[in-house]
């Protein structure tokens, strides 16, 4: 019993650990892939300075920040000013504990992983708000309400879309949702559960702050918005936590809408295998598509982002979970028979 | 390290146990009122954890998400907003102060005559109920709710649905000469009405004599 409790403890480090440094070097990627891709949107090179083919270009970035000083402002309150960062940063990583990367291979198979992981984001909030107080900076305090009444607004219309999700599957389990889609592309939650799948991802990319829902750090009005003041290591941390948002986002859109791990094809081929490859392909689908949007859309204006979420996406949802509801009640195939 | 499983839960307990009550003191101790809110947070976190270690997982989770996400947010909203200044220790003791004490006191026995009647050996309290594992308590939660409380389930979320409403109708007021923008005009604008395109022949020459003159 007690070698058996200290084991788990250890092995449980060492999953935390790969999933930590795993997040990491991907955002590191990430921040990479996003600037080649929307280089290529803009008919330009991107990064091709550093290393072969400007490959090296993340580790460049993450050097030179960490290497820079953290400036206080004036008057600003020094312990909350650092630790909002670190809040931002926790509650990203704090959500990949549930994803099931393949099946079986998840840190944490608990029963409620859906809230779980809409309580954590959601909780992203905090260091939005308390690095905007603490920076004793207008421009940071109104980056902050923007950005908080947006999370707020956004994560309704998010739980609904999950909601939807429970409805169909039956189950908060995030590995038996994707069990429930086995089967090929047709038994996929995307079909039947279509708008809430649009809802869910846009509402995500709205929470992450993300263009073009990026009116929270709007450049032309209030500089860098919540994160004007930071600099240095600090500021690398608040990247590091919308890039990990970003990316827990599309895992979530993977696992609930496609399928997770299952390959689209069916048969008994070598391409039908489900493997942790089609989980991690349907996640760079959707992360190629923050890129895309961002390269592609003008920002909205900020009632024209409230609007859409209180008077769009709400009404959609609710309606759409009846419509999930008759359907599962009538046993339409093939996801429900 | 020996530790049982057993002590380390109860080890879990006392530390979280003691950060609760803590960052509830906290809550109305510290003089910013910013603090006072954060402990809140805390407080509803510490709490979220002792609910965790009896194993009802989706309440826990629940109260994070309901108070920790929503409720606090707009809570610190406000507290940031109002520019409360900070308490003086001559504003202690002013005249809610005694009122304050009494209800204080007035829970304090209770909670005591409350905890005196479980510990008097009604329920058995040395044991805690556990349940196999993969039970889900979702399932259960929702279960009781849709059938044995469904009516006082309903009639709450109607009268909150009621407060909803009723907030909004309070607080809304229309100014003369607002100018709101009307969004289904916005969208069903035709740009043939607003835009004329005119073909005109390029300018040659114009640049060129402007150039030279400069």
């Amino acid at each position: 019993m007690i070698e058996m409790l200290e084991f788990l403890i250890l092995d449980n480090l060492v999953y935390i650990l790969a999933i930590v440094l795993g997040v990491i070097l991907t955002v590191a990627y990430l921040t990479y892939f996003e600037r080649k891709v929307i280089a290529f949107m803009h008919v330009r090179m991107g990064p091709n300075r550093v290393g072969p083919r400007g490959l090296l270009q993340p580790f460049a970035d993450v050097l030179k920040l960490l290497t820079k000083e953290i400036i206080f402002p004036k008057n600003a309150n020094k312990f909350l000013f650092l630790i909002a960062p670190i809040i931002t940063l926790a509650t990203a990583f704090a959500a990949w504990a549930v994803v099931p990367f393949d099946d079986g291979w998840v840190l944490a198979d608990i029963n409620a992983g859906l809230v779980y992981v809409l309580a954590m984001t959601s909780l992203g909030v905090y260091g939005v708000i308390i690095a905007g107080w603490a920076s004793n900076s207008k421009y940071a305090l109104l980056g902050a309400l923007r950005s908080a009444a947006q999370i707020v607004s956004y994560e309704i219309a998010m739980g609904f879309a999950l909601v939807g999700v429970l409805v169909a599957a039956g189950t908060l389990n995030l590995s038996d949702i994707v069990r429930a889609q086995e089967g090929g592309i047709v038994n996929w939650y995307i079909w039947p559960l279509l708008p809430l799948f649009f809802i869910y991802y846009i509402s995500g990319v709205a929470e992450t702050n993300r263009a073009p829902f990026d009116v929270a750090e709007g450049e032309s009005e209030i500089v860098a918005g919540f994160h004007v003041e930071y600099s240095g290591a600090a500021f690398a941390l608040f990247f590091l936590g919308e890039y990990a948002n970003m990316i827990i986002i599309s895992a979530l859109t993977a696992i609930m809408f496609l399928g997770g791990w299952y390959s689209p094809f069916t048969g008994d081929s070598w391409i039908a295998q489900p493997n942790i490859i089609w989980f991690l392909a349907k996640t760079s689908i959707f992360l190629y598509a923050y890129f895309w949007l961002r390269a592609s859309l003008p920002r909205y204006r900020y009632d024209q982002i409230m609007r859409l979420g209180w008077k769009v996406f709400i009404p959609i949802t609710i309606v759409w979970i009846m419509v999930v509801a008759v359907m599962k009640v009538y046993n339409v195939g093939p996801w429900w028979n | 390290m020996m530790i049982s499983p057993e002590l380390f839960q109860q080890l879990i307990f006392y530390v979280f146990a003691t950060f609760t009550v803590g960052s509830a003191m906290a809550v109305i101790s510290v003089k910013n009122t910013i603090y006072s809110a954060l402990f809140l947070v805390l407080c509803f976190f510490n709490t979220a954890v002792l609910w965790l270690l009896i194993e009802a997982e989706f309440l826990a989770i629940t109260l994070v998400l309901v108070y920790v996400g929503a409720v606090m947010v707009l809570f610190l909203f406000v507290v940031m907003m109002l520019d409360v200044k900070q308490a003086k220790a001559s504003q202690l003791k002013q005249s809610y102060t005694k009122a304050a004490i009494l209800i204080a006191a007035a829970m304090l026995v209770e909670l005591m005559m409350l905890f005196g009647y479980k510990l008097s050996g009604q329920i058995p309290t040395n044991e805690l109920i556990r349940q196999e594992q993969g039970y889900s308590n979702v399932q259960e939660v929702g279960m009781e709710l849709f059938t044995h409380y469904v009516y006082p389930f309903e009639i709450a979320a109607v009268v909150l649905l009621v407060a909803i409403v009723a907030a909004i109708m309070l607080t809304l007021r229309k100014r003369d000469g607002n100018k709101q923008m009307d969004a289904a005009k916005q969208i069903n604008i035709n740009p043939a009405e607003r835009v004329r395109i005119v073909s005109m022949k390029a300018e040659k020459g114009h640049g060129q004599d402007r150039g030279e003159e400069s």
